[in-house]
């Protein structure tokens, strides 16, 4: 074998780009496109859609599970899971619930102590996955059983009904011909939001769930930044909770069964991506309205509500495959 | 291989061919990893490839094994032209490789890895009975006694090895590639090892030995293939090389690579960072260094010789069982790479995709990650003044992309490169150590890097500098300090250092004794 052969370089292989470029652009954009597309054949096919009153009505559904999903957004990012937004959200009604009924505090204080409630329980994951290094998605299904149960031990499995009509002003009120749920969902979504893209929160919460040991070795507290996600979600599950209980005057253990996976739904087809450190709140808060959308479209078209859930399922497992392939293509 | 070498190996060119490499090339990114490779592998011999780190070893070993495709270039097997897409086609004929890391399924017994995937079934139930006739077969016949019944989990490192030689030899294999094999073995359980493999040659399997462990190497192999820079230097018999032959084919004559004149600190320069007797068990031990403002301190040693693992430590990245590390004379506590970032010391990690930069997100994300304090009001990121800090160390370091929103997967290797280094030149350190810099970049940006370290060092920063390009340390180093098995076993200082002393200590072959510390 000689030592001296010509150096014929052979060009290293190049990839056509078109392909992967596509893929990047649905994944992307999906959310944005699908969004409009519907929200134009459901404009076209029907003419109550595009009223006021319907949108508002969108809106005023999607409210507490765009509010869950904010929450769910941040933890996704940072590469975490959040399985007991769900149950936060039925514990979190009952306190409100209770505190309003039970105890001299004012309506305000009340809801308040409710959602705080779910920070708590946020702040408990937080340092079950960090601290004591349980995976989320396992963490927060135990948390989930374990709020529940207690949920049932301080209501005796009871409903909670509240008398009092002023209870339902947060969930039923209106001013200026916008329910008030869809304000706390805009103003969490403004804050979340601004935390996120303005913040140095924000970078590392990107960071860590993009590249954790990069972030680590850069001098980046994961299991702080983790924590706080965690925190936010169960923020975010108080909040939607106490919503949702003052919307029925009622409060009980089982309350909101399921609703955590309408918010993941709503996160994952907005284009946040579920292996952490990629996402937006802007996207949830499309990929929950979005989701209104098609049970609010069916329901106008007079489709049968089963196809809906097929529907949801087709749509949900396609938002997650685009992003698989994104993430493979771009290898 | 002492008197009967040549003589074998005459027997052996007697015999066919068993696998052909004819101009095999290899691409990664921008980096050629093997140029016109061209080998032959005797049937029933023992073939030993040897190299420097990222000669091109363990790619071709790989490329023969199924596990990569060639970019240009053939691939003969049995006299017949071969095309492999995956393991399992080499695997159809008879080729296996046994890979650094053991890949057993730790949690089942010995039985069951060896057979896994060709277990004797009837309507898919095993059947056990079948299975340990045939493993007392395969045993006996290859003198290797494992219990069936073990856990793997529970094995040594030696036996996992011999889990998966027996599950090579079970599927048939008629040549078995070893890269590394006795890197984590004691002396006694690599001489078993090599009587193994000895054995496995008479009953007429053809072995591929891949190793740094030169000595062991020549004792073994009946032929050997020196790489170097992705290039088959020569292919002899064993008899006819000696370790330092060796090792003089894998430095070769080196191109001239135009490093920059040296310029050393002056003698009074301040001593900048001083560790004394840092040790974590099983990793590195005692050791200790000081670097002046202004010093390149250069770390060699081959890969697994605790270099990293040294730079990480003094980096907080790891922990470490004792040791102190002072800054300027004062003692600083370093727990995590928080507490060293505070005390003015950064660290550009070895793996720049795995640890050095967040992907997804932009240049100046990533440049200002660990600075975000030095550019936000309560929180809040100043984009402005981020985007001003980072543009500038983008012209300084000649960054190609489009601005600094680019995402860092969109740019090249040697671009991505020159953005760590932004990361960590944004507030200026006390000291850079910088782990494999240059790694998996192109000649251009080698040069600047280069350049750029040099440069650093020239301005009073105090640099610790790790490579597995020998020429690399030894083109910019003040001083070199050489380890092997987490030991300091040698040092270098402007006047002593030399490729070959460098080397030889590294290597730990005779002549490193001679002019060792």
């Amino acid at each position: 074998m000689s030592t001296n052969r010509e150096s014929t370089a052979v060009a290293p292989p190049i990839r056509g780009l078109t392909r992967r470029q596509r893929i990047a652009v649905v994944r992307d954009y999906g959310v944005v496109i699908a969004f409009l597309g519907l929200f134009a054949t459901l404009s076209i096919a029907s003419g109550v859609f595009m009223s006021k009153a319907n949108l508002t009505n969108l809106a005023f559904q999607a409210a507490p599970i765009g509010i869950m999903a904010i929450g769910g957004t941040l933890v996704f990012i940072a590469g975490g899971f959040d399985l007991s937004v769900g149950a936060v959200s039925a514990f979190a009604g009952i306190i409100a619930a209770k505190a309003f009924i039970g105890t001299g505090l004012g309506l305000g204080l009340a809801l308040t102590l409710g959602a705080l409630t779910g920070l708590g329980f946020g702040i408990g994951n937080g340092l079950l996955v960090t601290v004591g290094r349980v995976n989320a998605f396992i963490a927060t299904l135990a948390t989930a059983i374990i709020i529940r149960g207690v949920a049932i031990a301080i209501t005796g499995g009871f409903l909670v009904s509240v008398p009092d009509e002023r209870f339902t002003i947060l969930g039923l009120g209106v001013t200026g011909g916008i329910n008030h749920p869809i304000f706390v969902w805009l103003g969490f979504a403004l804050l979340c939001g601004f935390l996120l893209s303005r913040t140095t929160f924000g970078r590392y919460v990107y960071a860590v769930g993009g590249n954790p040991e990069a972030a680590r070795l850069s001098g980046v507290r994961l299991g702080l930044i983790r924590a706080a996600t965690f925190a936010l979600s169960g923020l975010s599950g108080g909040i939607a909770g106490v919503i949702l209980a003052s919307e029925v005057q009622t409060a009980q253990a089982d309350a909101n069964p399921g609703i955590e996976f309408d918010a993941i739904t709503a996160i994952v087809l907005g284009g946040t991506s579920i292996l952490g450190g990629e996402g937006a709140v802007w996207r949830s808060v499309l990929g929950a309205f979005f989701l209104q959308m098609i049970g609010n479209g069916f329901n106008l078209l007079n489709v049968q509500v089963v196809y809906q859930q097929v529907f949801k399922g087709v749509i949900l497992a396609t938002a997650v495959a685009l992003d698989a392939w994104g993430r493979q293509t771009r290898e | 291989m002492c008197s009967g070498g040549v003589i074998e190996f005459a027997i052996a060119a007697a015999q066919d061919f068993h696998v052909e490499a004819r101009g095999v090339t290899k691409w990664f990114g921008g980096v050629q990893a093997l140029a016109h490779v061209d080998l032959v592998i005797r049937r029933r011999t023992i073939h030993g490839l040897v190299g420097e780190n990222g000669a091109g070893k363990s790619t071709l070993g790989k490329i023969i094994a199924g596990a990569l495709r060639p970019d240009a270039g053939e691939l003969w097997v049995n006299r017949r032209r071969a095309t492999y897409h995956s393991p399992r086609d080499a695997l159809a004929d008879g080729i296996t490789l046994i890979a650094q890391e053991p890949t057993l399924v730790p949690h089942r017994s010995v039985l069951e890895n060896v057979f896994l995937g060709i277990e004797d079934a009837r309507l898919g139930i095993v059947d056990t009975r079948t299975m340990r006739r045939r493993y007392r077969d395969l045993v006996a016949e290859v003198h290797l006694d494992l219990p069936a019944d073990a856990l793997t989990r529970t094995l040594r490192v030696a036996d996992r090895q011999k889990v998966e030689i027996l599950r090579a030899i079970a599927r048939g294999a008629e040549m078995i590639i070893m890269d590394e094999p006795t890197s984590a073995l004691t002396t006694d359980e690599a001489q078993r090892l090599f009587g193994i493999i000895r054995r496995l040659r008479e009953r007429g399997t053809t072995i591929v030995f891949i190793s740094h462990f030169l000595e062991d190497v020549l004792a073994l192999v009946d032929t050997v293939t020196v790489l170097r820079d992705g290039r088959v230097v020569r292919t002899s018999p064993a008899a006819e090389e000696t370790p330092e032959r060796l090792v003089i084919g894998m430095i070769g004559r080196t191109v001239e690579r135009a490093f920059p004149q040296k310029v050393f600190p002056p003698p009074d320069a301040p001593m900048v960072l001083s560790v004394r007797n840092l040790s974590r068990s099983g990793a590195f031990e005692n050791v200790s260094f000081e670097i002046r403002a202004g010093e390149i301190l250069g770390l060699a040693g081959l890969i697994g010789s605790g270099r990293t693992e040294v730079a990480r430590a003094v980096f907080g990245a790891d922990r470490r069982d004792t040791g102190e590390i002072r800054i300027d004379g004062t003692l600083v506590r370093i727990r995590s790479p928080r507490d060293a970032l505070r005390a003015g010391i950064v660290m550009l990690p070895e793996d720049r995709k795995g640890q050095g930069l967040v992907l997804m997100r932009s240049i100046a994300e990533n440049v200002t990650l660990p600075h975000l304090e030095t550019v936000s009001h309560y929180g809040v990121v100043a984009t402005g003044r981020e985007r001003r800090g980072t543009l500038d160390l983008m012209a300084s370091l000649d960054v190609r992309a489009k601005g600094p929103g680019a995402q860092i997967n969109t740019l090249s290797g040697g671009n991505q490169q020159k953005v760590l280094f932004a990361k960590w030149l944004f507030r200026r350190p006390r000291v850079l150590i910088a782990d494999e810099a240059t790694r998996g970049v192109d000649v251009g940006t080698k040069r600047a890097i280069n350049e750029l370290l040099h440069r650093l060092a020239a301005e009073g920063m105090a640099v610790l500098l790790i490579s597995s390009e020998h020429e690399e340390v030894l083109g910019l180093a003040h001083r070199i300090l050489v380890l092997r098995g987490g030991r300091i076993v040698a040092s270098f200082d402007g006047h002593t250092m030399s490729g070959d002393a460098v080397l030889h200590a590294a290597f730990a072959t005779e002549a490193a004794e001679r002019s060792g510390p």
